[in-house]
């Protein structure tokens, strides 16, 4: 059994101890948000939050999360109105979509870190994020979007 | 028009409009507008009983709270079809926009063909969406006068109510109140008055779409995500090759040692689409996954194991060289005379790289059977192709199947093709339960339907006033039509039928004199694995030749690239266009020429190795013309041959743009998908096999790499015609020559590699 907080709740698995995080979020205990893209970590498309820090989960054993705090895209906000998804909806960047709970939470990250970034800071966070709909430029847009927004509402 | 194009279309307006009437009736729960089933005559709606009446076809429903649902038959990959299409009924229908909803559908013979593919959706759409809507509009007014007391003359439609002077009703008090019963004949619904374009309420107006900000929060759902009470998980084993190969053996001792694992079943198809696969099942698709990899399984090898990339370019050569293969799919008289008395010739050749689809969503199904019926629950772009498979891999008749329908985690053509759902329902089949087939990455770039490596040669016959007056464009590839549905295959001018899709882009509206173009399909390619619509297919291969040779031609006749295609666009004769959807002809064209060169400010002063380079295309296919151009500004790293995209141009002509946010995003995705396959990605054929299956090695375009985008649409009130592809077909030959404006070095093959351009900067 590996037990850890999910999305603000804890949870009890009693799953192989090498499991990807991944696997278990989605079909062990149900959130479907966190995608499956590559599975050696060099998409991004399953990006959640490990303590607050931007993890690949299908290369994450679940067994390594033991005692920690995961979110996943459905737990950034109870509301799915983080400044970063509005910023996501205002400009329309999703296309299929597939991506975008990875692209989000790097991006939350990314804001922790660089509440102003550059394009250079957003070129060196989010690189490791594909997507193949190649929304990118919007994507460059909604995080500077929400990254006003995050400041200003916290000045 | 390609012949499936014609088919596809044909068939679905036939079928849908032109002989059968159109019926309009109330029920408990709401109007519904349906296509009358044939048999039911549209003159005697109060005869047909209602339910009945609702069948086969039906494209929305107002319900009593006056929620217009409007029923997509496309797939939503990204392209925010619903929206478009939502649209287009609701601006005829006079609808409030806050009151319209979609819903994307299942399989069921009553909506006639599905595919989300060619970028058809608006275009075919179109013609009967409008009629749809403005046959509800009318019967609204009809039962909202009445309902009113006043005559149907004096009132008209806006936002969802029926207005005359200072009455108004609204149309769920109509649906509520009124007794809809009108009906239209076919002829009827033809001579609807369509609203002119600057009525339109809806379309062209900026939207937001309605299937993103379920993308913002997790919960869309796309076919991975699908599930069922009692499933297993499995994962394919795949054989050494796509076909030849059997199962002698497999050994799963050490497979036993994973928990959860179940067994391994080598699958049995009698639809020859998966040979030789075994399926391994376990609990926990990581535990199919990780048994899989312990699983020992001996094949039998078909041919393919011994055939790499090298050898099935090489044998395009040999095939363009033999001038008995292949179907003319141009053949102007006198091409050969013009060319024995040209007084100079250029001849040169092309060649492109297999390139994998890598839509994120690895491909995936569920399958099932319920009460008889097998549900396969997955994303797919063409359930019409793939359901007669299905029914033959399961021995059942098509009426036994039915595909569920999910967001696609990508298209791009991909799931044109729906071969991934064969081995999930004879997995499902052979184990007796429900079954979730995951790919892995690797598995799906293995499985792949990928863009077929092409062979061209290309020859301009000039004057001696180095005018153009002859021209040949022979291609050879793949064919992904011949594999997966040959009796789409036009004939050629010589009779032989060809792969409409492996060559459109090389009939384009220049005026070069003759002109002729062979059309040949590479068997090895097709032996080796199978060809696959991949985002606006051949044109993504033709015009990469067709563009850079033009180029080519320019500098040889010492003309400016684009007063050189300004030149031949000159709408003469067959390039002068035609309703519905090619009015205009080439001078459109050579209006996105001209603007875009403006724009991007050619013939400008640049720093030292950077360069500009042109290319313009009519997106995909004559009957469907969207005219594009593009200009690429690039700087070349002489020292290490690293191409730097500094900026793409594109202007678009497609006409009536429905919804304008989503046209741009689908431009700027195409537009990048060109710039991807021209600098980043690519793979080869080793041995049977794609060499790269995952992101370690196979490279698509990223954030860094994005260059600046200006992309702007000429306003038209014309037909509507596809956004999805065309960008994509622009982009790499205008890179290449920007290369070659920066630096001189000519580059002919793609992608475009840093030691590719370093050769081609020695000096000769």
């Amino acid at each position: 059994m590996t037990g850890f907080t999910l999305n603000g709740k804890p949870v009890s698995v009693d799953v192989a101890d090498d499991t990807p995080l991944l696997w278990v979020v989605r079909d062990t205990i149900g959130f479907k948000g966190t995608k499956f893209g590559c599975g050696i970590g060099m998409c991004g498309a399953c990006t959640v939050h490990l303590d607050g820090r931007a993890v690949r989960s299908c290369i994450t054993p679940v067994n390594a999360v033991a005692g920690a705090s995961v979110v996943t895209i459905e737990g950034l906000d109870p509301q799915g109105q983080h400044p970063l998804q509005k910023a996501w909806v205002a400009t329309q960047t999703p296309q299929c979509g597939y991506c975008q709970s990875g692209q989000i939470m790097q991006a939350a990250t990314l804001l922790k870190d660089y509440p102003n970034p550059s394009d250079a800071d957003i070129d060196a966070v989010m690189n490791g994020n594909l997507c193949r709909c190649m929304a990118y430029a919007r994507i460059r847009k909604a995080i500077k979007l929400a990254a006003a927004e995050m400041r200003g509402a916290s000045a | 028009m390609s012949r499936l194009d014609k088919l596809q279309g044909d068939a679905m307006l036939a079928s849908l409009m032109s002989r059968r009437g159109f019926l309009i009736a109330a029920t408990g729960t709401g109007v519904t507008l349906a296509f009358l089933r044939p048999g039911f005559a549209a003159s005697d709606a109060a005869a047909v009983p209602v339910e009945q009446a609702f069948e086969p076809t039906i494209w929305y429903q107002i319900d009593r709270d006056g929620i217009v649902t409007v029923n997509i038959t496309r797939a939503e990959m990204g392209q925010h079809v619903g929206t478009a299409l939502a649209r287009i009924v609701a601006d005829e229908l006079e609808a409030n926009w806050d009151s319209v909803r979609i819903k994307h559908v299942d399989t069921d013979p009553k909506w006639g063909i599905m595919v989300t593919g060619g970028s058809w959706s608006v275009w075919q759409s179109f013609p009967y969406l409008s009629q749809a809507g403005a046959a509800g509009r009318i019967a609204l007014i009809e039962e909202g006068a009445k309902l009113l007391g006043v005559s149907k003359t004096a009132c008209s439609a806006r936002n969802g109510m029926v207005v005359a002077g200072n009455k108004s009703i609204s149309y769920a008090d109509i649906v509520r109140k009124g007794k809809l019963a009108r009906t239209f004949t076919a002829d009827e619904l033809k001579a609807l008055p369509l609203k002119p374009a600057a009525d339109r309420r809806l379309i062209g107006v900026p939207t937001q779409a309605i299937d993103i900000p379920s993308k913002t929060t997790g919960a869309a759902r796309y076919g991975l995500d699908a599930e069922v009470a009692g499933m297993v998980y499995a994962r394919p084993k795949l054989p050494p090759t796509r076909y030849g190969c059997s199962v002698t053996s497999i050994d799963d001792a050490e497979a036993k040692s994973v928990k959860g694992y179940i067994k391994s079943i080598a699958l049995d198809d009698p639809s020859g689409t998966v040979p030789g696969w075994v399926v391994v099942f376990a609990d926990s698709f990581y535990a199919a996954d990780r048994a899989a990899e312990k699983v020992k399984v001996v094949w039998t090898t078909g041919a393919a194991a011994k055939i790499s990339e090298k050898d099935i370019l090489d044998h395009g050569v040999k095939l363009i060289e033999d001038l008995k293969t292949g179907s003319m799919v141009v053949n102007d008289d006198g091409v050969d005379q013009i060319f024995s008395s040209a007084k100079t010739t250029l001849e040169r050749s092309y060649t492109t790289s297999t390139v994998l689809h890598f839509q994120l969503e690895p491909v995936n199904a569920l399958a099932f059977e319920n009460n008889g019926i097998w549900e396969i629950h997955t994303g797919n772009q063409w359930q019409s192709l793939i359901l007669p498979t299905l029914a033959k891999a399961l021995g059942v008749g098509e009426d036994k199947v039915v595909l569920r329908t999910y967001l696609l985690g990508g298209g791009f053509g991909r799931r044109l093709n729906g071969d991934y759902s064969v081995p999930a329902a004879l997995a499902s089949k052979a184990l007796g339960k429900p079954v979730k087939l995951v790919f892995t990455r690797a598995d799906d770039a293995r499985f792949d339907s990928p863009r077929s490596p092409s062979v061209q040669r290309l020859w301009m016959a000039f004057d001696e006033n180095k005018k153009v007056v002859g021209m040949e464009h022979h291609a050879t590839a793949g064919w992904p039509t011949q594999v997966m549905i040959p009796v789409f295959m036009p004939k050629g001018k010589n009779g032989e039928p060809y792969d409409p899709f492996a060559i459109s882009g090389a009939d384009h509206w220049y005026t070069v004199g003759a002109h002729r173009v062979r059309a040949i399909s590479n068997d090895l390619a097709n032996d080796t694995f199978r060809p696959g619509w991949l985002r606006s297919v051949g044109p993504g291969w033709t015009n990469w030749a067709l563009e850079s040779f033009i180029d080519e031609a320019a500098h040889f006749a010492g003309v400016d690239p684009v007063a050189f295609r300004l030149g031949l666009l000159d709408a003469q004769g067959k390039n002068a266009g035609s309703a519905p959807s090619a009015v205009g002809g080439a001078l459109r064209q050579a209006n996105v020429v001209k603007r875009a060169a403006e724009k991007a400010g050619w013939g400008g002063q640049l720093p030292k190795d950077t360069g500009l380079g042109i290319a313009t295309t009519f997106g995909q296919e004559r009957d469907m013309p969207t005219w594009s151009a593009c200009v690429a500004r690039v700087k070349v790293d002489r020292s290490t041959g690293v191409v730097k995209l500094e900026k793409l141009t594109l202007v678009v002509d497609a006409g009536t743009i429905v919804h304008p946010d989503g046209a741009l995003a689908q431009c700027e995705g195409a537009a990048l998908w060109g710039a991807s396959m021209a600098l980043h990605e690519g793979t080869e054929f080793v041995n049977g096999q794609v060499r790269d299956t995952n992101l370690n090695s196979y490279t698509p375009l990223r954030i860094r790499d994005v260059p600046e985008l200006d992309i702007e649409f000429i306003p038209s009130s014309e037909a509507p015609v596809g956004l999805g592809e065309p960008a994509t077909t622009v982009v790499g030959p205008a890179i290449a020559n920007a290369i070659f404006a920066a630096v001189g070095a000519r580059l002919r093959h793609l992608p475009i590699r840093p030691d590719a351009v370093l050769k081609a900067l020695k000096p000769a």
